[in-house]
């Protein structure tokens, strides 16, 4: 699969690399310097691979209160929220943002790669719903991040009304080089923005707009590099079916207390000694991997714990990993060893996120 | 850009220039192309000896790790310490300054299937 902006990639040269089944921008110059364009100026990203799912009718708030883990009662017209969607294990289905347009519509924006299984999940629940229709809304939607340090005035400075005033998590309506889009101050790279929702037929208008203007476009390996340096988690890496939100660092977004949801008597019954997630700064020069071993600092080495997700990080310069790793290993300056394809590298645990400015 | 006419090539995108008795590898620009900024290669010691093909290293950059594989065999006689600090001269100049060990060969000729540098790119273009 493409999305709409495929062409404005092949003509940046991008090195097009295969993603949940969508052949998307890798890079187009280097990885570093686009995720360092982010940190310093403003970086533009194609994120329309990401699925759109429209939930209405009278019983939508009470649907999505069931089937998601945070609080869906708190939202407002205009607002959104993250939110986990959970099995009856207590495993992560999927990570999304929930965007309330009012109490019976909402939208439901979900990983790329598990846009089917959640469709299927989120039917499935719809059954005892009787009142509730979901759609999708993917192929008619396209949707551009726009990130980085200077990217609120970037997109202000296109847009027709002032929007630099829009609080983080919320979202309006908005008109941008002459075009209808919405537009919400949402974002994964740690740094502020805005995410795009558009028409495709107008998104290459907006996408090149937004380069003319002096956006960098950048690729998903750079997208990959900010979100863990950011500490976001991604479905795949730290979210996984089996694995509880208090062990992948999101059980904040999980309001057992405030309502029923599917997996909440799981996820209760979760020790809250578990492994969790950190941080790990590499103190040799090595870059981590997914699924690397950590092992504890004695001479014996067991293993207790493995690399979630790992990079080299452009602004510390070190490598650096997010990591599930056993509780009583799990305070920052714990020194641990990681083995790197044979190799038995020293790290230390970490405060996260490694790196966000002003989100 | 040096004379690439001196290089020879293997297909396994490492480059090889003899100088005397002493061969210098490295990795093609095509290599460096592929994988994006180079962030650390790890080379072998001073005076280990490598048969031909062997694995004397590795490369990775933020995408991938690679091994390094020699065209010839011989003793290593130098590494590259620069790029201990700087490896990504290993993109800026691959046929040159981001060169990666040295072989001596004692006396041993070139291996046979290696390319020249016009070989190299129509191999590039059928691949």
């Amino acid at each position: 699969m493409i999305t709409p902006l495929f062409q404005q990639h092949q003509a940046l040269n991008a090195k097009i690399v295969p993603y949940a089944g969508w052949d998307m921008p890798g890079y187009y110059t280097s990885p570093v310097s686009e995720a360092l364009a982010v940190r310093t100026g403003c970086g533009v990203f194609d994120v329309s691979h990401m699925g759109e799912f429209r939930v209405t009718g009278t019983g939508s708030a009470a649907f999505l209160q069931f089937v998601a883990t945070n609080d869906i009662s708190t939202l407002k017209p205009g607002a959104a929220l993250y939110s986990l969607l959970l099995n009856e294990r207590g495993g992560v289905v999927d990570d999304v943002i929930v965007y309330c347009f009012a109490n019976d519509d909402f939208l439901i924006v979900v990983n790329a790669g598990c846009a089917s299984k959640d469709w299927q999940w989120l039917n499935q629940m719809a059954q005892d719903f009787p009142s509730v229709s979901i759609a999708d809304e993917s192929n008619e939607t396209a949707l551009i991040a726009v990130q980085g340090r200077t990217a609120v005035d970037s997109v202000d400075a296109l847009c027709s009304q002032n929007v630099c005033q829009t609080p983080r998590f919320c979202f309006q309506s908005a008109r941008m080089t002459g075009v209808e889009i919405m537009l919400s101050r949402t974002g994964y790279t740690g740094n502020d923005g805005f995410e795009i929702f558009c028409s495709p037929k107008d998104s290459s208008l907006i996408w090149n707009t937004l380069i003319d203007t002096g956006a960098t476009p950048c690729g998903l390996v750079s997208r990959d590099i900010l979100r863990t340096e950011a500490a976001y988690p991604l479905y795949g890496h730290e979210l996984l079916d089996d694995i509880s939100p208090k062990e992948s660092g999101t059980a904040w977004a999980v309001k057992p207390r405030a309502k029923n949801f599917v997996g909440r008597d799981a996820f209760g019954h979760v020790d809250k000694h578990c492994q969790k997630l950190v941080g790990l700064k590499v103190l040799e020069k090595a870059i981590p991997r997914q699924d690397c071993d950590i092992l504890c600092n004695e001479d014996i080495g067991d293993k207790i714990g493995i690399v979630t997700s790992g990079t080299l990080s452009p602004m510390l310069n070190v490598g650096i990993a997010l990591a599930r790793i056993n509780f009583e290993h799990s305070v920052p300056g714990t020194l641990v060893n990681m083995d790197i394809r044979g190799r038995r590298v020293p790290v230390e645990v970490a405060s996260l996120p490694f790196y966000r400015n002003g989100v | 850009m040096p004379d690439l006419s001196k290089y020879r090539f293997a297909k396994s995108h490492e480059w090889v220039l003899i100088e005397g008795g002493t061969a210098t590898i490295g990795i093609t620009d095509h290599a460096q192309e592929e994988l994006g900024d180079v962030a650390l290669v790890l080379l072998p010691d001073v005076g280990r000896l490598l048969q031909t093909d062997e694995k004397f290293g590795e490369i990775e950059s933020i995408k991938a790790v690679s091994d390094l594989y020699t065209p010839v065999g011989g003793a290593v006689c130098a590494v590259n310490e620069r790029l201990n600090s700087s490896p990504e001269l290993v993109n800026d100049d691959p046929v040159n300054e981001g060169w990666m060990i040295k072989v001596d060969l004692n006396g041993a000729s070139l291996p046979e299937g290696l390319m020249d540098s016009a070989e190299y790119e129509l191999f590039l273009q059928g691949s």
